[in-house]
């Protein structure tokens, strides 16, 4: 729970988190370690001194960390922790859903799990989505179009073993789409991260939520004129928010553009966690205020209300988050653990 | 090869020619952004350029772009033999390296894997890019020094030319848009319009607040690269200098790589640039 400095308490979904692994005893090749060294790159990179980390704990941090740094130490009521595999980098993958699943567990009505799949598993990757739904009851997944397999170096929303894949998740109810569509990582044809898959897929899917992570950073331009258009692109704030800290005046240019084009309704916080942790950001972000040159050049403005919905109240329309059962639900926990 | 001095000289010309090729994303140059490493010349005239992106995962085909234009940018000197740009420590370094070195197309150079999309297709997606940015800063510019709408949508390149802007951002990219809108032919005598649309077009006052409001969409976007380029670079740099050096690594004016204490310092026979105008994030001697 988030407390405003004038005493307001505001509700904070976390929709982009991790629970990786990027040690080197995971690490298959060169590309495990350079994944990770990327990761570490923007951590240092955005992040204000005192928060950095030593790079064995960016590696692999314990659950234990994660929960303190989200919940305790950190603004969160609840987080969504992604599933990416990256299988031919690491051993056991980077962050599986059975890895995200331990920590839901140990930490009860913290984490919403969301799961993966990969379109060119073929049937394999059908007969997946099943199992998530059955066994794990996904309402999500993190889609990697840049993931490695083989000789491919990556995949478009609009194939149609991808188009095959999203049938079944609107079908089974597996709403919430995200998709990495952000700075590169691997990349290596004309782009695996463009955005334009996302418009043909959106229009042909108006029964899913297509979480564009990232905005499409660095091709905001392209998502910008893409969630305009349709109804149900969403962009999550990962990696656009903390410019908040390094540049906010740039940052204020940015969340101007995406709440003239995209609006405060289809915005998502994301901590990115661990690249960055929620505490700073959300404070950070409740206190800015968009400079008024920029607010009149822009038309549009920061309002509390923007801000609520942005941090949490959008995230928990799409995932079905009742806010107030889920905060008595908090409230008791939290009594329970101080009377043990 | 002659003197030292005259050595000292083609070094520079080439790292001059490096600095005309841009970053095909960001439109700023290479060596501004700090990704030119090293500068060496043979007795041939052979003439190899270091370069290093900011992450191991950068796109291979921008990578190849710029490995592509730092060749045809240093082929453009008399004196020069072979050229050999050298992409380090990148996922793709052999593919680039050795597609730039034969000439290939970087369809042909990366003919293992799957590629769409031919190279010009992605210049000429960046050069449109770069144009818009360069026009924005540029109409912003004239508005600022007191020019009307009226008078910017309808303004020739005679007026253009005498039309004096005063702030940094609008003065740097004048002659770049200038330059850039004969290129693309929008614009060929003292009568032609200064101020059209990448298609060629007028733009009408009435029209002219989208206008501005697509070309500021462009640019927030390319500054989202400049500043996540930068940022990487810098850090990946830095984790650099905070591994222990190896024995006869360190620097010889015992900087631990700060650009304005080591740019006269020679480390481990590698040269260091000839000028004194080190960039901010300037390739270090490593």
């Amino acid at each position: 729970m988030f407390r405003t400095p004038d005493g307001e308490e505001v509700f904070i979904i976390d929709g982009h988190t991790h629970f990786w692994d990027g040690s080197p005893e995971n690490q298959s090749n060169i590309h495990g370690k350079q994944f990770i060294d990327c990761f570490y790159a923007y951590h240092t990179a955005l992040s204000p001194k005192d928060k950095l980390w030593a790079k064995d704990k960016f590696e692999k941090y314990s659950a234990e960390q994660m929960h303190h740094d989200l919940f305790v130490d950190g603004p969160d009521d609840m987080a969504i922790v992604q599933s990416t595999y990256l299988t031919e980098f690491y051993k056991n993958g980077f962050n599986t859903i059975e890895r995200n699943l331990e920590i839901a567990k140990a930490y009860k009505d913290r984490f919403i799990v969301n799961g993966a799949f990969d379109p060119r598993d073929g049937e394999k990757a059908l007969e997946y989505i099943h199992f998530m739904k059955e066994n794990y009851g996904v309402k999500g997944v993190k889609l990697y179009t840049a993931e490695w397999k083989g000789e491919s170096r990556g995949w478009k929303l609009t194939d149609p073993s991808a188009y095959r894949c999203l049938e079944l998740c609107q079908k089974l109810g597996i709403t919430n789409i995200h998709v990495h569509k952000g700075p590169t990582i691997i990349p290596l044809d004309k782009d695996a991260f463009d955005v334009h898959d996302v418009d043909h897929a959106a229009t042909d899917f108006q029964g899913l939520n297509f979480i564009i992570e990232h905005c499409g950073l660095p091709r905001l331009d392209d998502f910008c004129w893409i969630a305009v258009q349709e109804t149900n692109v969403y962009g999550g704030l990962a990696v656009a928010l903390p410019f908040i800290h390094s540049r906010p005046r740039y940052f204020a240019e940015v969340i101007s553009e995406l709440l003239f084009w995209v609006g405060e309704d289809k915005l998502l916080f994301g901590s990115d966690y661990a690249i960055w942790t929620p505490r700073w950001l959300v404070e950070k972000f409740w206190n800015f205020e968009i400079p008024d040159d920029i607010k009149q050049e822009h038309g549009v403005d920061l309002t509390r209300e923007a801000k609520r919905k942005i941090l949490g109240l959008n995230a928990a329309r799409l995932y079905g988050v009742d806010v107030e059962a889920q905060k008595a639900k908090l409230k008791d926990a939290s009594l329970a653990v101080a009377a043990e | 090869m002659g003197s030292s001095a005259s050595l000292d000289r083609r070094t520079a010309a080439v790292w001059e020619r490096a600095s005309h090729v841009m970053d095909p994303e960001l439109d700023e140059s290479i060596v501004d952004l700090g990704f030119v490493e090293d500068v060496d010349i043979d007795a041939d005239g052979g003439v190899y350029v270091r370069f290093r992106l900011p992450t191991y995962w950068c796109s291979p085909n921008f990578a190849f772009l710029m490995a592509d234009d730092i060749a045809r940018a240093v082929r453009a000197l008399p004196w020069v033999g072979e050229v050999r740009p050298r992409l380090e420590d990148h996922m793709c370094s052999d593919e680039v390296n050795r597609g730039v070195e034969l000439g290939l197309s970087f369809a042909d150079a990366f003919a293992g894997y799957q590629v769409g999309g031919s190279i010009e297709e992605l210049r000429e997606t960046f050069l449109r890019k770069a144009f818009q940015r360069r026009q924005e800063a540029v109409m912003l510019g004239f508005r600022r020094a007191g020019c009307t709408d009226a008078e910017l949508v309808a303004m020739d390149l005679a007026r253009f030319d005498r039309f004096t802007v005063r702030d940094a951002e609008g003065l740097r990219q004048k002659p770049r848009y200038r330059s850039l809108l004969l290129e693309r032919g929008l614009a060929a005598g003292p009568q032609d319009l200064a101020f059209v649309t990448l298609e060629g077009e007028p733009i009408a006052a009435s029209g002219l607040a989208a206008h501005l409001r697509a070309l500021r969409a462009i640019r927030i976007n390319m500054e989202a690269n400049g500043a996540l380029c930068r940022g990487l670079s810098e850090a990946r740099y830095r984790e650099h200098h905070v591994e222990p050096a190896e024995p006869g690594e360190e620097h010889a004016c015992g900087a631990a790589g700060k650009a304005e204490a080591c740019s006269g310092c020679a480390l481990g026979g590698t040269r260091a640039r000839p000028d004194t105008q080190i960039p901010a994030h300037a390739p270090m001697a490593f």
